[in-house]
């Protein structure tokens, strides 16, 4: 065991702890951007979705008004449904479960799910685990940061930030090792922060889909494989 | 009011794009082309969040206690050390830096 790769419930559990954790940072945001704490709340079990939460939050406390912010959340969404369509034959759920399997479609679920690839039992596993996991702790310390809220400080001063972005490049990692993923993951991390220089808080991810299509649409157009 | 028609309204959006995903028929996702693009897709996304933690801030792009982090956070991942380890190490690394400098 010692030397073996760590098992999909201890891969979900950590990123489980460690993307709840920044949820400290999203309740103490939201509560100063100006939503009491049960809008909060209903962010967090509703939208359940961090990047979509952070920017309808971020786009309310410029006082751009709610459609900037309804758009920029939905936009930012859209991205899970291409996990959904991953994530459809492999958890291969029945009609009763499909509602609770969306709602735990997110950016961590998929990708410890990916991670497990090709083993489809622990893919199965890991979605479950880690999307339970993150709900249950992502809610936990919403609610914790907008109680809290401004008695806490600033969360970048525990390094939250910085734990957030280690724990996406974390998610990706395994990935890491095919040198088109390589390139294309570079690429797009330095496209949406130059980017991000530019146009609204969730639209330079996007844009980054975009950069995975080209590369797709060339790979079917006759490079390797 | 007005606050809350928001929340729910974009909330019920947000949950759509993930419901739909499910509802895409069975043949079109099982081709391996398309779940080629699934993956790529995957890794361009999740890439992307990484950037933008690492360089993105309020006042704009920014060079901070987050570049040493998660430069730190890849070789501890190259070397294969657990993921809950990398992360608290990444946190710890930026909270000392900011409060050094």
């Amino acid at each position: 065991m010692a030397n073996k790769q760590p098992s999909v419930a201890a891969v979900s559990l950590g990123v489980g702890v460690a993307t709840g954790l920044y949820g400290i940072s999203f309740g103490a945001l939201s509560v100063s951007a100006g939503l009491d704490l049960w809008q909060t709340m209903a962010l967090s079990v509703l939208m359940f979705s961090g990047g979509s939460q952070f920017a309808f939050i971020g786009v309310i406390a410029t006082g751009a008004g709610v459609v900037p912010a309804i758009l920029s959340a939905w936009l930012l969404g859209l991205r899970n449904g291409f996990y959904a369509i991953r994530m459809n034959p492999i958890v291969s759920v029945s009609a009763l479960v499909r509602p609770l399997a969306a709602q735990l479609t997110i950016d961590e679920s998929n990708a410890v799910s990916l991670s497990q690839e090709p083993d489809l039992k622990n893919e199965r596993l890991g979605f479950w685990l880690t999307g339970a996991a993150v709900f249950v702790f992502w809610n936990l310390f919403t609610f914790l940061g907008a109680v809290l809220g401004s008695q806490l400080g600033n969360p970048s001063d525990y390094g939250l930030d910085a734990a957030a972005a280690a724990a996406f490049l974390g998610l990706i990692w395994p990935r890491l090792n095919q040198s088109k993923l390589l390139v294309l993951a570079v690429a797009s991390a330095f496209l949406a922060t130059f980017l991000s220089a530019l146009l609204p808080a969730g639209i330079p991810v996007l844009i980054t889909a975009g950069l995975a299509l080209g590369f797709w649409i060339y790979g079917l157009r006759g490079g390797k494989q | 009011m007005t606050l809350w028609v928001a929340v729910m309204v974009s909330s019920a959006l947000v949950y759509s794009w993930k419901l739909l995903g499910y509802l895409v028929p069975e043949r079109f996702v099982s081709n391996p082309k398309i779940k080629d693009l699934a993956s790529l897709l995957t890794v361009a996304l999740l890439a992307a969040l990484v950037g933008i933690q690492t360089f993105v801030s309020p006042e704009g792009v920014t060079l901070d206690a987050r570049l040493p982090a998660i430069l730190l956070s890849g070789v501890l991942f190259y070397f294969r050390m657990p993921f809950i380890v990398v992360v608290v190490v990444a946190a710890g690394t930026a909270a000392l830096l900011r409060v050094w400098f």
